[in-house]
């Protein structure tokens, strides 16, 4: 189940610099699936290189979450502290906690050994402005040391108009806000209770709090044009039919993307709504919300729910190799240059697979048919087909149709390939994970998972080895159609 | 009678630690600790620690300690 962003943008009403705010004419959607030419450039300028805000950038760019802030200062009915936190770090706790210095230090490491990383971010457990001495002196010791790194942050929102200046004068230019309510009666439900103003506040009182100083930050950051991603956990029964309410709430104010997740619910975790039954949305009820709230806008579904300690490409998580000990032990150096070097990179790369995608679409226009297919893609990124399917710890899926490509979402599965051969029941849970894709696009792949994948009536497709994504399915969709109806005249 | 922190139940959230007007809190061992010497059970007001402690029943009275005791 993996969640869905929606993109909103701001009314022509409502200046403040989010995304679509310019002009009017032409500029319906501002989608983090859109690329440079559908967000305003400032916008794109602040997303590009953010793989948590751009589904283009996810194959290029790397972020990572450090872990310096566990306090929280409100109670969730959805969070268990001890366990996890739906704000960003699901699932399971981070495994280790760091002080501002040892964190700065882990980024310069992390730096050092993946040029890809572009963003460091403060989440869960626990909420970042909570503990602001740690989380400001963590941002600034990074933006002294590394200064091409950009700084996000999560928060629910409570202490958040305490911080703008904060935060702006950082020049962190991506906020996160849970906001699971506008509406006290409704928040009362979820938040048994808060801590602000050195007092505990309960029931509906807190939730008001709660609510007020969330739209009070959030129009706060907008105006000086920080871009807000808003997440909302959906909670059937108790927010599900308030949710459209927020959403408008939160487009009206600026907000950039809305990001529903569905609540997940377990008694193991220890979560007030686990012990209590209270269960989490099925597919089909997070869909039909999501697709209310959406309004033929163009969506991200590249997000992950990441580890509050993660590191890495989403998707990836290497942040095992960088623990405390070693940290603390190591000598790193500061060196941007690499990564100058890789954004350079990906700018020429991008430009080009833009330049090759357009050329393919230019040949697919105009062909007949209705026809849509799914697609699987194994790939380590940099948007080509470069991965063995052996070594695929997920799919990523697209959608081809005459309209395109268009990607979807992604499927984790167990690598199958361990230790040089394919282990059979893997093998079949991967194949029963793209059983509804027409072809699998991969860069090589055994002789046993091939023949298998042909029994279950899925192509594959190893010819685009290490070519572009999007280009190579464009292309492989426009030769199927065309195989398939021999004689379809080209208007 | 000042307060002191279960340590069996303390996460070590460290939430309390910053709230205290007397600092009277530090991490020991992977675990908060109250001074009592320094707790003055945040006369005038609810105490802070309590308050923001997440875990029911973690922050407590110390009973076996009388705060005015020579
Ligand atoms: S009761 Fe007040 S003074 Fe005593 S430890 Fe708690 S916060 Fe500090
Ligand atoms: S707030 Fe409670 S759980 Fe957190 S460190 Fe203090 S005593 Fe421990």
């Amino acid at each position: 189940m993996s969640p869905k962003v929606i993109p909103i943008f701001v009314p022509q009403a409502n200046q403040a610099p989010g995304c679509g705010a310019k002009g009017g004419a032409g500029k319906s959607g501002c989608g983090s699936s859109a690329g440079e030419h559908d967000l305003p450039p400032e916008v794109w300028a602040k997303v590009k290189d953010h793989p948590c805000y751009s589904e283009q950038a996810h194959h290029h760019f790397a972020r990572m979450h450090v872990a310096v802030a566990p306090a929280c200062n409100i109670q969730c009915n959805y969070c268990n502290r001890k366990y996890d936190c739906a704000n960003e770090s699901r699932p399971g706790v981070v495994s280790e906690k760091l002080t501002p210095e040892l964190a700065a230090k882990k980024v310069l490491a992390v730096a050092a050994e993946i040029p890809q990383l572009s963003v460091v971010g403060i989440a869960g457990p626990g909420d970042a402005l909570a503990n602001p001495d740690k989380t400001f002196r963590t941002f600034n010791l990074i933006q002294k040391e590394a200064p091409d790194i950009k700084l996000c942050l999560s928060t629910n929102g409570l202490m958040l108009p305490d911080h703008v200046q904060a935060i702006a004068d950082l020049n962190v230019d991506h906020v996160t806000i849970t906001i699971n309510m506008v509406d006290p009666e409704v928040g009362e439900q979820i938040y048994p209770w808060i801590y602000y103003n050195r007092k505990r506040w309960k029931g509906r009182d807190a939730a008001r709090i709660l609510g007020e100083r969330q739209m009070e930050g959030l129009e706060m950051l907008t105006a000086k044009g920080i871009l807000v991603k808003v997440n909302s956990v959906m909670i059937p029964g108790v927010n599900d039919r308030h949710l459209a309410e927020v959403n408008q709430a939160v487009k009206s104010r600026g907000a950039f993307l809305h990001n529903i997740m569905p609540l997940i619910s377990d008694p193991a975790h220890g979560t007030h709504y686990g012990l209590t039954g209270q269960r989490g949305p099925t597919p089909q009820e997070l869909k039909e919300l999501q697709d209310s709230c959406e309004g033929g806008m163009n969506l991200m579904r590249h997000c992950r729910q990441c580890r509050a300690d993660a590191v890495g490409l989403l998707g990836e998580d290497r942040g095992a190799e960088f623990g405390t000990d070693k940290i603390a032990a190591m000598d790193v150096a500061y060196d941007p240059e690499p990564r100058l070097a890789y954004r350079e990179f990906v700018e020429r790369e991008r430009s080009d697979q833009d330049a090759a995608r357009a050329s393919e679409l230019a040949a697919l226009s105009g062909q007949a048919g209705d026809e849509k297919v799914l697609v699987a893609v194994t790939t380590k990124g940099g948007g080509r087909i470069n991965q063995h399917f052996g070594h695929a710890g997920e799919f990523q899926i697209y959608e081809l149709s005459n309209a395109g490509s268009k990607f979807v979402g992604h499927r984790k599965v167990e690598n199958y390939c361990q230790g040089g051969w394919g282990e059979e029941d893997i093998l079949e849970d991967v194949t029963a994970a793209i059983k509804d894709c027409a072809a699998v696009f991969t860069s090589k792949i055994g002789l046993c998972p091939r023949k298998d994948l042909a029994t279950a009536g899925i192509e594959v497709v190893d010819g685009y080895a290490h070519e572009y994504i999007e280009s190579s399915l464009i292309a492989w969709f426009r030769q199927r159609t065309e195989s398939a109806q021999p004689a379809a005249s080209v208007a | 009678m000042p307060y002191k922190i279960i340590s069996s139940t303390c996460t070590a959230c460290t939430a309390c630690e910053p709230v205290c007007p007397n600092v009277a809190i530090r991490e020991k061992n992977g675990t908060y600790i109250i001074d009592p010497k320094k707790c003055t059970e945040c006369e005038g007001e609810d105490p802070q620690c309590v308050e923001v402690c997440p875990v029911d029943g973690c922050v407590v009275v110390d009973k076996s300690l009388p705060r005015y005791a020579a």
